[in-house]
């Protein structure tokens, strides 16, 4: 049997390359209708009075008033109308669609409905808290009082624009009172719960279908329920096919984005530059809605730490509410956030105290058997020593860190350390999403996997596949992976958190193992769900425990050099090191640590979404700017094994993994390129260049 | 309303049609052409781009009635040529592909660059690309595609 790290082609590239694959816009329909959303054009107010166009025959207009279940989205907070009934909180919020079937036209009546409402005072500053968390570990902040030195900073992040290049769309029919939705989604069962939930109705009446994904890195994590609300809404009023997609601009102004944030941090050292404790207080902008803001808080929390550990914590956060587009997931979910701070923090603290960063770092890295942030425990080997030194060998770190210290050098190289909790933070995964696999074997022997896992990109389709083959010992062509279609596979949970391949793969090897013991039967069924390793235990209220099954290791070194007379950034190389346990396929995963890595680099230096007065000031691709070949640094990544015991092959997460590290690593490259410390992104040049002139 | 007439995928085509409407659109609505892919609709992304005259465009950015007695060559003809299929092995095998969407167009950006510079050094790659964004791959391993199909298909550009 061959080591299942060994790459295998794609099983659905070629299609993808040939044009032949079908994402949601390529999917034909006959007299298929068109709705367009009606926006709201100020960003607080009570809807006083909607004036409504003549509808020409087969026109239709669908508001709140036409949702026959409860107008909410479900999310985790349920506080986001489907259509709002009067009060509006953001600026371009919904209010109403108008469908018929030529576009244009409908384009016209869109613009031709007038709306009279009384405007509030909307909120803008971080004041109006909706979620408040606190949790402590040990002494809490007691050490600062017998401090030897204090040291402090505030960091501040900005928005990031999930980007994907297919924007969010779907389109949806009836068949009597039945509706199905195919949609660009990340999460089918989400979807789905979300519409029964709109339309009042039973299970049975909702199908929710998976067509090729264009890119997803969260942004179609939850965003897409408020769509498909709003469609199947117009659908069961109207009962023809109804296509409802966004373009680019409109897909930037209204869907979520990483929420800014705000982090305070203060540190508590003794005699020997160790850290005693940490304070920290972290604030997240969630816009005008807050459905998963809190979680995210949550990751940004337990993230605190960074790698290291400290014995004594003090940890604060808050979401705020502000009339703003609702933020939400993004790949790294509130840890690309935090590792910006704390990694940033943690080099400012040595070049404070005057020691090399990296020993002072070094002195501090967690290690197996330590307690996290939340009192919980690394079980696992922590490998990072040989991974650190890996990462400093092949990127020739030292020598390069001392040369561009020279005053006269434009250059500059960084570096971070970092983990990635697997799977959703807490008790999640085994209280809420309790995750369903089956795999069916058909009487000509091959094998179905159905699960509700999307493949967005990431290779699940291929990645899932090799498992069970490997374990049936049978040729990959036998294994069956199609498009999920919640009328055909149960609810193995969203396509979120790093949690595909460890805890659905997890899962789909269980039952593959099982399978093979029964392989002598023809034709039959294998289930399995989700069980919680025994010795995970996590308190919500409190933030006690193990918030993880598993935490990803890794390591980015960037170089950069920065023109010193534009204060242009030049990303020259990256190299990272990362264990993921073992790789299911070697290629995919170090497809994953490229991509995930230009995010995170692009989100510390180059990406810039900023709003005024709840208007965002960019929204297409000619403003918002993402990396293209030209900005792309040579990648090399080294991956090391250390199999997770409960991982299908020992795999642990990958996704977000790749991407938490980059905006440190790259600030910290620029840091020592223009000799000052950066303590907020995206380092734009004109920020590089205001504190180089002020100093 | 205007008949217009050109070479589509090696064949002559006509069609009646308001001289405004996108070649995007034409291509996708009244020819099924679904490999041609709407990413921005404003010539950012190049998940539109197709071959007008064996130079790469933005079909989002064209108007139908510049189309006239133009050859067009889209992701389903370019994927008939031996070209392709060089292009489809090395992509494969380098993993070039992820999510896919910015794929059809990469490809034809790809065949444009080969096309004019069989031999491009990584720098003339990387400006190659340069107007077709990829949200997935940090552009690496198609760079290394690229580079694979010069090896593998010299002699073809």
């Amino acid at each position: 049997m061959s080591d299942i790290s060994k790459s295998i082609r794609k099983t659905d590239a070629a299609e993808k390359i040939s044009g032949q694959a079908k994402y949601v816009a390529d999917l034909k329909f006959d007299h298929i209708l068109h709705a367009l959303t009606v926006r709201s054009r100020i960003p607080s107010g009570i809807i006083k009075n909607i004036i409504l166009p003549d509808l020409p025959n087969g026109y239709y207009s669908v508001d709140a008033s036409d949702v026959p279940g409860k107008n909410v989205v479900k999310i985790i907070l349920e506080d986001q109308p489907i259509f709002p009934k009067t009060e509006v909180t953001y600026l371009h919020e919904p209010i109403l669609l108008i469908v018929g079937p030529d576009k244009a036209k409908v384009k016209e009546l869109v613009n031709q409905v007038q709306i009279e409402y009384e405007e509030t005072t909307p909120v803008f500053e971080w004041v109006d808290s909706v979620i408040h968390y606190h949790f402590e570990k040990g002494d809490g902040s007691k050490p600062f009082t017998k401090a030897n030195r204090i040291i402090q900073y505030d960091y501040e992040t900005g928005y990031q624009e999930q980007a994907y290049i297919e924007p969010q769309g779907f389109v949806g029919y009836t068949e009597d009172e039945k509706v199905t939705l195919v949609g660009s989604i990340q999460c089918p069962y989400y979807v789905k719960n979300a519409v029964i939930q709109a339309l009042g109705t039973t299970e049975d009446q909702v199908r929710v279908i998976q067509p090729s994904i264009g890119g997803a890195f969260g942004g179609k994590e939850e965003f897409p329920s408020l769509m498909a609300c709003q469609l199947a809404v117009a659908l069961r009023k109207i009962k023809q096919p109804i296509s409802m997609m966004y373009d680019r601009e409109e897909d930037m102004l209204v869907t979520t984005k990483r929420h800014p944030a705000k982090i305070h941090f203060e540190a508590a050292l003794d005699e020997s530059n160790h850290i005693q404790s940490i304070r920290t207080n972290v604030g997240i902008d969630g816009g005008a809605n807050t459905g998963l803001s809190g979680v995210v808080l949550s990751r940004a929390l337990i993230a605190c730490t960074g790698a290291y550990t400290i014995d004594h914590l003090d940890v604060s956060g808050d979401v705020f509410r502000t009339n703003t587009v609702p933020n939400g997931a993004f790949r790294g979910f509130g840890a690309p956030q935090m590792y910006f701070a704390i990694e940033m923090f943690m080099e400012h603290i040595a070049l404070d105290l005057g020691v090399d960063p990296v020993t002072f770092r070094h002195n501090h890295l967690a290690k197996q058997g330590d307690h996290t942030s939340t009192n919980g425990t690394f079980r696992d080997p922590i490998i990072m020593d040989e991974m650190i030194e890996k990462a400093m060998e092949i990127s020739d770190f030292k020598a390069k860190r001392k040369l561009y210290d020279d005053p006269k050098s434009n250059r500059g190289i960084g570096m971070s350390w970092f983990f990635h909790g697997c799977g959703f933070t807490g008790s999640g995964e085994a209280n809420i999403i309790k995750a369903k696999v089956r795999l069916h074997k058909e009487k000509d022997g091959t094998v179905q996997i159905l699960v509700a896992a999307v493949d967005m990109g990431q290779g699940i389709r291929t990645t899932l596949r090799k498992v069970v083959s490997q374990i049936l010992e049978i040729p990959i062509q036998q294994v069956v992976f199609d498009f999920p279609d919640t009328d055909k596979v149960p609810d193995s949970g969203p396509t979120v958190a790093s949690r595909t391949m460890m805890i659905v793969g997890g899962l789909v090897a269980r039952a593959a193992k099982t399978m093979k013991e029964r392989w002598q039967e023809t034709s039959f069924t294998v289930e399995k769900q989700y069980e919680q390793p025994s010795y995970i235990k996590f308190d919500e209220e409190t933030f006690q425990g193990d918030a993880y099954p598993a935490y990803s290791w890794g390591i980015n070194i960037l170089e950069v050099e920065v023109d010193p007379v534009t204060y242009q950034v030049s990303v020259l190389h990256a190299w990272s090191v990362y264990d993921v346990g073992k790789a299911i396929d070697e290629r995919i995963v170090l497809g994953q640590a490229d991509g995930g890595l230009a995010q995170g680099v692009a989100y510390g230096y180059l990406e810039v979404m900023r709003h005024e007065s709840g208007v965002l000031k960019q929204k297409n691709m000619t403003d918002y700017i993402i990396p293209t070949a030209m900005d792309a640094p040579t990648m090399e990544t080294v991956l090391y094994e250390n199999p997770y015991a409960y991982g299908p092959y020992g795999a642990k997460g990958v996704g977000e993994l790749t991407l938490v590290g980059g905006a440190p690593a790259v600030a910290q490259a620029i840091e020592q390129a223009v000799k000052q410390r950066i303590t907020k992104i995206p380092a734009t040049p004109e920020y590089l260049m205001e504190l180089v002139n002020n100093g | 309303m205007a008949k217009i007439k050109f070479q589509l995928n090696g064949k002559p085509v006509s069609l009646e049609t308001d001289l405004n409407r996108r070649l995007l659109d034409v291509l996708r609505e009244d020819f099924s052409l679904t490999g041609v892919k709407e990413g921005c609709g404003e010539g950012e992304c190049g998940a539109c781009a197709v071959l007008l005259d064996h130079e790469i465009v933005n079909s989002c950015s064209v108007p139908i009635a510049n189309v006239m007695n133009k050859d067009i060559v889209t992701i389903e003809g370019y994927s008939t040529t031996s070209r392709y299929q060089v292009l489809r092995e090395a992509f494969e095998e380098e993993g070039a592909v992820q999510c896919g969407f910015c794929t059809p167009g990469m490809m034809i950006a790809s065949e444009s660059l080969l096309h004019k510079n069989p031999n491009p050094t990584d720098e003339e790659i990387k400006i190659g690309l340069s107007g077709n964004l990829c949200r997935c791959t940090g552009y690496n391993m198609i760079i290394k595609a690229i580079k694979r199909a010069m090896k593998d298909g010299d002699g073809k550009w």
